[in-house]
């Protein structure tokens, strides 16, 4: 179990009673399990506690939990017959971004997600979830074929951002991106995109430019990192508290501004403490989703996603 | 009907620009140091007469240069929420909102205007720099909406300057909410089969070039401007070397096949005429001094 570093009480009273149970393992006579379970209730309460308000902060470090389930465990656990499909057909396959058709509930589906890895090896070979150009061209080239094929589009969405590299500068970013929101907001069949973890500025918005958008209840989505918005307007990456604060990116501040449609709820002490009930809160909330579109002619799709990102920006938040 | 009977009557302020007289007679180019006389380098339209440098010049400044006569008709832009997510940062938004207008002495970051260039019937759309870095809220998507709506209804092709550094942080996700909606604006001028060029200028980066500015049917820079996504300072910071000279410049988008042209701004207009004209399949142009119709204001 990683801790962040809000939860170092917990992890500390949790240490303990671990240690008490080891010791009572390695010396039969000792009878720990009073105290140990005293502590596991004390514990219990301090998470109650700590989650019960999470500032906006703190739910970025819990969105970028290393424990959390990520896309490819998502893809694993709701999807069958996952058929990874590779390339771009013009220069590369961006192993940032998972995509392929699979069967959700049966039926056939086009899923693209980004992947942030789960280990240093995986991490590297994700690119830690930030795509390239060849990344948003493989995810148009894969909402085509379902706009072909008739397939709805699901998109789990969790990045720090698009990769601010030279190659990827090189090869049009912007203009990959472009293209991708473009594409989502052309394709006549239903798009659902779920935040589930960083929703990281323009790298999230070609992805998720859909029909129904959730986030989970600890997920951020942002213009900009709450460090890069320190660093710019406060001159100082440290004032990041104050930039998560101001910036609203949480799916609570979301949902008030119209932005997404609904909120997955997490179990207590977040996704990466009860990792299968929020892979299957996730997979309710895309049947739900899917069964609202369904049936909905492709013109009708395409028409009200546009009005829905026409209509965005006309509820502030109550002062 | 001529280009008489559907010529616009121009704002008043259109013509007589409040441009005061600036404090410095004088400015220094960044580029080579040539010190250049402002009537001089207006005349220019702030490109240094030295080494060709191109400076910003304001929407206005810049329509001015662009429509025949100098007259314009700005396109009245729908006024978004203000300061929807009650920001504040060291200072609050509305402040920074406020010494930006004082400052520029525009409202916004972006300037909408329809009229004729060369004869042709045109809406155009130029985002200012100098207001908050030129950042795209939901005021600059109110104003490319209201643009594009402007140019179906009239059937006129739709030109965009952008000049940015990106979103508005101050609008959180509401500014980033500007890049698919703008989009939408984009596809239905592009369904209702109008053109739309981009004209980058320095510099555009980050969710501005990430949505509607590198989505034109033809994509043209001033010279030298930076056009990218992520800017040299991050990708510096994260790569860890140094990048190559003229790095993200438009000259090397147009060496990597992400532009159609590099033109300077004095032959922007010629180019830009050529273009749509041919697009819109109409007659070859008519350049030159046109006369002022009878029945304008005088300048």
């Amino acid at each position: 179990m990683n801790y962040l570093e809000f939860e170092k009480p917990l992890a500390e009273i949790e240490g303990k009673a671990e240690e008490l149970r080891a010791l009572a393992r390695a010396n039969s006579e000792m009878d720990v399990e009073k105290e140990a379970a005293a502590l596991d209730k004390k514990a219990d309460v301090l998470l109650k506690d700590l989650y019960k308000d999470l500032t906006p902060w703190r739910k970025c470090q819990v969105a970028r939990h290393p424990d959390r389930p990520h896309c490819k465990d998502y893809i694993d656990a709701l999807f069958t017959e996952y058929t990874p499909l590779a390339g771009d057909r013009n220069f590369a396959d961006d192993h940032a971004i998972m995509g392929g058709l699979a069967r959700f509930n049966d039926q056939a589906v086009v899923v693209i997600g980004q992947e942030k890895g789960n280990d240093t090896k995986s991490r590297i070979e994700r690119n830690f979830g930030m795509a390239r150009p060849e990344g948003y061209r493989k995810a148009i080239r894969l909402m085509d074929m379902a706009h072909r094929f008739g397939l709805p589009v699901v998109t789990l969405v969790d990045t720090p951002g698009a990769y601010p590299g030279k190659g990827a500068e090189e090869r049009g970013q912007a203009e990959a991106i472009a293209r991708s929101t473009e594409k989502c907001l052309q394709i006549g069949v239903p798009l659902i995109s779920v935040v589930i973890g960083e929703g990281g500025s323009g790298g999230a918005v070609a992805f998720a430019t859909a029909n129904r958008i959730a986030m989970l209840e600890h997920s951020v989505y942002s213009v900009i990192s709450p460090e890069g918005c320190a660093s710019i307007l406060w001159k100082d990456a440290e004032k990041m508290r104050e930039a998560a604060e101001a910036l609203r990116l949480t799916a609570q501040d979301l949902q008030k501004l119209g932005v997404i449609d609904r909120i997955i709820k997490e179990p207590l002490g977040g996704a990466q403490r009860g990792r299968k009930e929020t892979i299957e809160a996730v997979g309710k909330a895309l049947e739900t989703m899917l069964k609202e579109l369904s049936g909905k002619k492709p013109e009708v799709l395409i028409r009200d996603r546009r009005q829905k990102f026409l209509d965005m920006g006309s509820r502030g938040l109550a002062a | 009907m001529n280009w008489i009977s559907n010529y616009v009557r121009p704002k008043i302020n259109s013509l007589f620009s409040r441009r005061e007289v600036p404090e410095n007679l004088w400015t220094k180019c960044p580029e080579c140091g040539t010190m250049l006389f402002h009537r001089e380098l207006s005349d220019n339209l702030n490109v240094c007469t030295h080494c060709d440098h191109h400076m910003a010049i304001s929407p206005r400044d810049r329509f001015t240069a662009l429509f025949d006569g100098g007259v314009f008709l700005e396109v009245k832009v729908p006024e978004p929420l203000a300061d929807p997510l009650h920001f504040r940062d060291q200072k609050k938004y509305p402040d920074r909102m406020k010494a930006a207008q004082k400052a520029t002495g525009e409202k916004e970051a972006m300037l909408v205007a329809e009229g004729e260039v060369f004869r042709t019937p045109i809406i155009a759309v130029a985002q200012d720099f100098a207001f908050m870095g030129g950042s795209m809220g939901m005021y600059v998507g109110n104003a490319i909406v209201a643009a594009a709506e402007r140019a179906v209804k009239l059937k006129r092709p739709l030109v965009l300057f952008a000049a940015a550094g990106g979103a508005r942080m101050q609008e959180g996700i509401l500014s980033l909410m500007q890049m698919p909606r703008s989009t939408v604006a984009i596809q239905l001028l592009k369904e209702a089969g109008l053109p739309y060029v981009v004209v980058l200028t320095h510099p555009t980066t980050g969710g501005v070039t990430a949505s509607y500015a590198m989505l034109g049917d033809v994509q043209i820079a001033e010279p030298n401007a930076l056009i990218c996504f992520a800017g040299p300072r991050v990708i510096e910071q994260t790569i860890r070397e140094k990048l190559p000279e003229g790095f993200q410049r438009a000259e090397y988008l147009l060496d990597h096949g992400m532009l159609d042209r590099v033109t300077h701004r004095k032959a922007m207009k010629d180019e830009l005429v050529t273009i749509l004209r041919m697009l819109m399949r109409q007659t070859p142009a008519i350049r030159g001094e046109l006369p002022v119709p009878a029945d304008a204001p005088a300048r």
